[in-house]
């Protein structure tokens, strides 16, 4: 069955926000994160904000609320929810509203919940508090909500704790008891951002679903343009917390305006060439670790050459940073072998000679945890230049800005804390420590992952020519299939602690496809407002294809 | 630390704190000079009130804050007591830190064995009730400065390495310890350049608590006779000596005491402000 966008552009408006500003303090003076944002949005519509980190997405979102976040203050404007101005409303009556007619479903739902009480005592705890429903209605409404949303067993999940759950699952449990009071307008803050691209579909289908049904006003936040392209009616781009464009989804995937919004939707056009094979840097024979009983890798094997990338794919729980912390030697293996450079490697980074720590260097997803907040760029890229070559003074200097040039930023981010710093300056930062190593192999465990798409393509760029200059290997380790297609040269499909494929980036991409990197390759959003439609109907296809054999 | 302090950032709250502060260090360093009389001088009647003169061997004598139960003058011993109790109390808490923070440390760097022996044994000494504890073994060395520093140090040495290696067992996760480790980086350098930075906020707030608890501890000790030993002059043995006051109607005692209680706001009020400001400089 279609999907059907029905138009509800003549339906009574929900949402009316006019000439929103807001603005953050930071020490003794405010600066606007959000600056003249007017929409509107009717009963039955989906309104997808998309923007970058810092574009001011969900602080709207927190806005149509009538929520400002510590730190933060309405700085005029007007946010009507049915006509009733939120932001000069008493606030027990905007209180009121809240979590009855306006619900918030949040990013991680894994933490958004009590750990310590039952999902069902959470989902009916503001509708039985309010006194809208008795605790009796509540529960066979949740419990009919919960198989609207495709939960497994219905009736009973609810007395589960959340951690029996896994995160598609309990994002799925939070729409419910967003549903719950069948608001009249639902904000959606980037609901499936942590989740694996197979669980996100699971999501989107069901978010999807939900608002058609009851005839919800909704707002879609998310950075991603694949995903709102499935489900919004309508989009707007943000940057800088000003409004770049606006416009009904299918016209402005076709059509953008402004040069902003095109480069959004060009990003993910670099690719790089494969290469031809060379001589084996690293090889990983056999080998299998666990945490305590828990086996995270089991017998995987791979080969990595000079100059080259392996790109190790697979959703969480994969064991793909598992691997990872192995080859480094944080994690002793239980069996296998690893050889670098034609030399075996010990299992533990202690007893591993200091070249061979030297010429092996490591980059994390978070730029921000692997920077110790309190060291500045000179000694962040000082400290391995002084500990591996013993360069000093004026030499070390020198080096150390050539480095900062190199992944190209200057001298002046020489004296920076990482506070000081965007997000994309501190991961270059961290490939900058990691050059100044001079190694022959880098990995990147998810490097690119927490950076916005802009910033991750300028990354993938460095890395690319900082092969090509100084001969590096990566072993990089990624859940996004649009990385992977722009850096491997080799590809590795990881599944529950196996390999499940392994082979030359153009046949591993290409059918026909092992059925789990089946799976994972049509998960993943595409640039198409149908995509999502046509998934389901292939895998419902299936499913009765199967049913009937 | 790279942000400048600015003086006139410092919330009105911090600055009385550091007024606080400021004048206890005074007394401490010049009491002798300041006190009107001797430590130990007997100088008027017992249990005189404030603002109190009378007749004295050459001309009246005036006592600011009255006398104590031998009429030796209070706000001479209260100069005097500054320097012990602060003294004392200080030396005592930077000793305990020294030990905690340096154990705890090493307990979450080196972890395995090291770590096991460490908290195993912390275990063991906070198992006794500390004051029982330095009861015992007052009783058996004998009450003198150096004995009761070294106690009160280990006693508090134990509460301090517990949330030094809580705070280092988490930074130890975090990333950039990894990188330091697989760069090959000595324990040492990892403790001290990695660790103690990032854990120097929540530190500074307990040593200020700690300051607190121990010039507490100090003066209970004192007043139960087993810290300073009379006749020297310290604000736990002074409300002590004149706790029977209380019942004359005098309020004596409540001088020494709220000497103690002063100090313990001054110190918070910094403390307070300390980790406040480091919390929202990392926000932003």
């Amino acid at each position: 069955m279609r999907h059907e966008k029905m138009d509800p552009s003549c339906g009574e408006a929900v949402l009316d926000i006019a000439g929103l500003n807001v603005r953050a303090r930071s020490g003794n003076h405010w600066h606007p994160i959000v600056s003249d944002v007017s929409l509107t949005l009717r009963r039955g519509e989906i309104l997808g904000l998309v923007g970058e980190s810092g574009s001011g997405k969900t602080t709207i979102g927190l806005a149509s609320l009538g929520f400002a976040r510590t730190g933060c203050a309405f700085a005029g404007g007007e946010v009507r929810f049915k006509g009733q101005d939120l932001l000069r409303m008493a606030p027990a009556a905007r209180r009121a509203l809240r979590g009855d007619r306006i619900a918030y479903v949040a990013q991680s739902a894994a933490i958004s919940f009590n750990p310590a009480r039952t999902l069902m005592e959470q989902v009916i705890e503001s509708v039985v508090d309010r006194g809208t429903k008795s605790r009796a209605e509540a529960r066979a409404d949740a419990r009919a909500l919960f198989r609207l949303l495709h939960l497994p067993d219905p009736d009973r999940i609810g007395d589960r704790y959340p951690h029996e759950l896994s995160g598609g699952q309990l994002q799925r449990v939070m729409a419910a008891m967003a549903m719950l009071p069948r608001p009249d307008l639902v904000i959606f803050d980037e609901p499936t951002t942590a989740l694996d691209v197979t669980t996100q579909v699971e999501v989107l289908s069901v978010v999807r679903e939900l608002v058609a049904r009851f005839g919800t006003a909704a707002i879609y936040i998310s950075h991603d343009l694949a995903v709102v392209a499935q489900l919004a009616h309508r989009i707007m781009v943000l940057r800088h917390g000003r409004l770049v464009e606006e416009g009904e989804t299918r016209k402005m995937l076709a059509e953008p305006q402004e040069p902003y919004t095109r480069s959004l939707w060009a990003i993910r056009t670099f690719a790089k060439d494969s290469l031809p094979a060379s001589d084996v840097l690293l090889e990983v024979n056999g080998v299998s670790a666990s945490y305590g009983s828990l086996k995270a890798l089991d017998n995987v094997s791979l080969t990595l050459q000079r100059g080259r990338t392996v790109a190790v794919v697979g959703e969480s729980g994969s064991g793909k940073s598992t691997l990872a912390r192995v080859v480094t030697g944080l994690l002793r293996a239980n069996g296998g072998e690893i050889r670098f450079s034609g030399e075996t490697l010990a299992a533990s980074a202690k007893s591993r000679t200091k070249l061979q720590l030297q010429r092996l260097q490591i980059i994390h997803q978070s730029a921000d945890a692997s920077l110790n907040p309190l060291h500045k760029v000179r000694e962040v890229i000082g400290r391995p230049l002084e500990f591996f070559f013993g360069l000093t003074g004026a030499q070390r200097e020198r080096r150390i800005v050539e480095i900062l040039e190199q992944v190209e930023l200057g001298a002046e981010h020489l004296d920076r804390l990482p506070s000081e710093m965007s997000g994309g300056q501190k991961q270059r930062v961290c490939i900058g420590r990691a050059l100044a190593a001079e190694p022959a192999l880098m990995i990147c465990d998810e490097a690119t992952s927490a950076l916005d798409q802009l910033v991750q393509e300028g990354i993938l760029k460095l890395l690319t020519r900082l092969q090509q200059e100084q001969q590096i290997s990566y072993l990089f380790i990624t859940h996004d299939i649009a990385t992977v297609r722009a850096i491997a040269d080799r590809i590795v499909v990881m599944h529950r602690g196996r390999v499940v494929q392994e082979g030359p980036k153009d046949e591993v991409l290409a059918p026909p496809y092992p059925p789990y990197t089946k799976l994972l390759l049509s998960s993943v959003p595409e640039m198409d407002p149908d995509w999502l439609d046509r998934l389901l109907a292939s895998r419902k296809q299936a499913v009765s294809d199967k049913a009937v054999s | 630390m790279s942000r400048p302090m600015q003086f006139d950032r410092v919330p009105l709250s911090a600055r009385i704190g550091m007024a606080i502060i400021l004048a206890y260090v005074a007394a401490a360093l010049f009491g002798p000079f300041l006190a009107p009389y001797g430590q130990t001088e007997v100088a008027g009647d017992q249990w005189t009130p404030l603002f109190w003169s009378q007749p004295g061997s050459d001309g009246d004598v005036f006592f600011l804050l009255g006398t104590d139960h031998l009429g030796r003058d209070l706000l001479t011993r209260l100069l005097y007591g500054a320097r012990n109790s602060i003294g004392i109390a200080l030396v005592t808490t930077l000793l305990a830190f020294a030990a905690g923070v340096g154990i705890g440390l090493l307990a979450a760097t080196k972890q395995g064995v090291v770590d096991q022996i460490a908290s195993r044994s912390i275990d063991v000494l906070m198992a006794f009730p500390s004051l029982i504890f330095a009861l015992m073994i007052l009783a058996v060395l004998g009450s003198s400065i150096p004995v009761l520093i070294v106690v009160i140090a280990l006693l508090n040495m134990a509460s301090v390495f517990r949330i030094t290696r809580a705070l280092a067992m988490d930074l130890e996760a975090q990333d950039f310890v990894d990188v330091a480790k697989l760069r090959g980086e000595s324990a040492l350098w990892i403790m001290r350049r990695e660790l103690l930075p990032n854990a120097m906020v929540p530190l500074a707030a307990e040593f200020g608590l700690r300051f607190c608890f121990v010039l507490l501890f100090i003066a209970s000790l004192s007043f139960i006779g087993l810290g300073i030993q009379p006749p020297m002059a310290d604000w736990g043995s002074m409300v002590r000596e004149n706790a029977s006051a209380i019942s004359f109607g005098v309020f004596t005692p409540l001088i020494p005491a709220a000497a103690i209680a002063g100090l313990t706001i001054g110190v918070n009020l910094v403390i307070d402000w300390l980790t406040n400001s480091r919390s929202v400089g990392n926000e932003a």
